[in-house]
């Protein structure tokens, strides 16, 4: 049997020292160490390499012989047409994804609990969060065969009414509108279960009780459904609002399909660090927009938090 | 009470709502099973204009790539779910203890990387100049060990678990691995069972690292190979001509290339859309588990 621990334990209570601490954590501490390394080495050593940031980064010479300029690679950016674009729809996106997901998912769940049939419930439920199971790529397919000019659904449908063919995949500002139908879709099966999951706790009682004191459904919603998802809200947006900024590269990246006349609409911060990287020619600037992002997303959660903090303290993230 | 007659309406905003999420699959298989030439002519269906079985027959022929990107997607998807779990459940398991001492920075440490990061492009120096995972099947295993989202997540159920049980194991004399892998591992199924789903289908449907690191056909992951054959018409050829097969002659002017892509899609995304939706439910309880405040 392997020895007893706890005697000793209230022995070194009265002189804890710095060794003493250290053994007793000792096990406990070695299970922590895969982790501790992994991210040491995939998160922390490429927070190191932000430095490229601020040098005029050149292959043959690596990261630590590359000359240092200081924020020329930031200022470069900022003065750049690309600047105010990505910016606008990194963030424009972002937050009309967070306000229609939340929009579309309540109120889906809402209504998926007025459904009292348990089959037809189930089948709702699981059509929905069919899309969550497929990855961005093959929602490129579905998209791919609605939007095509010639032979896509779209215009077929619009062709039926007498309207013209219209080629989505040269005109920017269709996708304004398409891109946020497409996330919705993929998303909202999931996170109107989750909603759905939270209104299953609510007691019954206080719905009958409303309707005894003569609340409609309106009153209901507003009064009962709607407080009590807020937890789930606020958790979800603050998750999200570390998101907004990263945007998502699957999205942006494989239903419009790379096509550059869309750019205007569709480039968000990641696809064109994607596109920093394959070209190759800009490094250090493209880094600077990367540490850019990182440094935005992080004020963006920290601030949300604290904001969340202030009005409802046990809702927020840490 | 609600009256029937009020889910009607309800009952038909959902199945017109349950039609949006099936048409778009209708569609894709139809469009596998339409003829090529009809397809060109009368455009995308959701019944197909003439049926033929012509893009499966050259999949069939020259499945070689499909097999291999399949091979390389279930093995890595595994081996990097089951390496992550372990990594994950023991940084959590320490986290969860009340009284463990450096509880506060490692947990700090954890949640320091889901609000800050070096970006894409330290990141991809790092791992092909200096840790050369470029053209590696560990490249689709390593970068993703560890998610700091699903430690807490875990963690979180961990500090649910009665405390009384570890300290009378303790008691008892058993160690720190021990009280994890016989008392709080198998208390631990449902969250162990959620995320790892949430790695598997994250691993099934990754496609950027492949697009980020990986050059050579051999080691394409199943997502990548869809998105290249989505992409260009010439890489469906290139396909076709490098068959394994010997004595396959195709024929690559009547190579089908629209309905191909379909048919291609069909047989590689198809069985995962059969499997994962079974999953469902547990999805659902675990995410909202990991909605909780940890």
């Amino acid at each position: 049997m392997p020895r007893i621990k706890k005697g000793n334990t209230s022995l070194t209570i009265k002189k804890k020292s710095r060794w003493g601490v250290f053994r007793e954590n000792f096990e406990l501490s070695v299970m922590l160490l895969p982790g501790i390394i992994f991210f040491l080495i995939f998160s922390y050593l490429p927070m190191l390499g932000i430095i490229i940031a601020f040098k005029d980064y050149r292959n043959n010479l690596g990261i630590f012989k590359s000359e240092w300029i200081g924020f020329r690679n930031f200022k470069f950016f900022f003065t750049s047409q690309d600047a105010f674009r990505i910016a606008r729809n990194t963030v424009g996106y972002g937050i009309v994804f967070i306000i229609l997901g939340i929009v579309c998912a309540v109120t889906i769940a809402i209504l998926l609990y007025e459904i009292k049939n348990k089959l037809a419930l189930k089948f709702y439920q699981t059509t929905m969060i069919l899309p969550h199971f497929l990855s961005w790529v093959i929602v490129g397919y579905i998209t791919y065969i609605i939007l095509e000019p010639n032979m896509g659904i779209l215009n077929q449908i619009l062709n039926f009414f007498g309207i013209n063919s219209i080629n989505w995949y040269l005109e920017p500002k269709y996708w304004v509108a398409i891109l946020p139908v497409v996330n919705v879709w993929k998303t909202v099966g999931l996170n109107s279960i989750m909603y759905y999951a939270a209104l299953m706790g609510i007691d019954e009682q206080l719905f009958e009780a409303a309707t005894v004191d003569g609340a409609g459904k309106w009153k209901q919603i507003r009064h009962i459904t709607i407080p009590s998802l807020v937890p789930l809200m606020t958790i979800l947006t603050i998750l999200h609002v570390g998101n907004v900024i990263k945007g998502d590269f699957g999205l942006f990246y494989n239903i419009p399909r790379n096509v550059g006349l869309l750019y205007p609409t569709t480039d968000i911060i990641d696809t064109y660090i994607y596109r920093g990287l394959q070209t190759g020619d800009d490094i250090g600037i493209t880094t600077a927009v990367g540490l850019f992002q990182s440094f935005v997303g992080f004020i963006m959660v920290v601030v949300t938090n604290k904001i969340v903090k202030k009005i409802s303290p046990e809702n927020t993230l840490f | 009470m609600k009256s029937k007659k009020a889910n009607i309406p309800v009952n038909l905003f959902f199945i017109a709502f349950s039609l949006c999420f099936i048409l778009p699959f209708v569609l894709i298989i139809s469009s596998s099973i339409t003829d090529e030439q009809a397809l060109l002519t009368n455009g995308y269906r959701l019944i197909p204009s003439k049926i033929s079985f012509e893009a499966y027959k050259y999949v069939m022929k020259s499945p070689g790539q499909l097999l291999n990107s399949y091979k390389v997607t279930i093995v890595y998807s595994l081996i990097a779910t089951g390496l992550s779990m372990i990594v994950m459940t023991l940084m959590a398991y320490p986290l969860s203890r009340p009284n463990y001492k450096y509880k506060k920075p490692v947990t700090f440490f954890i949640i320091f990387t889901m609000l800050f990061s070096g970006g894409l492009i330290p990141t991809y120096i790092l791992m092909t100049k200096y840790l050369h995972l470029q053209d590696n099947i560990w490249v689709y295993i390593l970068p993703n060990l560890a998610n700091a989202f699903h430690i807490i997540v875990i963690r979180s159920f961990f500090q649910g678990l009665p405390s009384s049980l570890v300290e009378s194991a303790k008691i008892d004399g058993a160690r720190e691995l021990q009280v994890f892998y016989k008392i709080v591992l198998p208390l631990s199924k449902p969250v162990i069972a959620t995320v790892s789903l949430l790695n598997l289908l994250a691993r099934w449907n990754d496609w950027n690292t492949a697009l980020i690191y990986i050059r050579s056909k051999e080691l394409y992951s199943l997502q990548y190979l869809l998105q290249q054959i989505l992409r260009e018409v010439q890489f469906i050829k290139d396909m076709a001509e490098s068959s394994p097969v010997a004595g396959i002659s195709i024929n690559l002017t009547q190579l089908p290339s629209e309905t191909i892509r379909f048919a291609l899609c069909i047989v590689a995304a198809g069985p995962m859309l059969i499997i994962f939706p079974f999953f469902q439910k547990y999805f659902a309880k675990g995410l909202t588990v990991g909605a909780v405040k940890g």
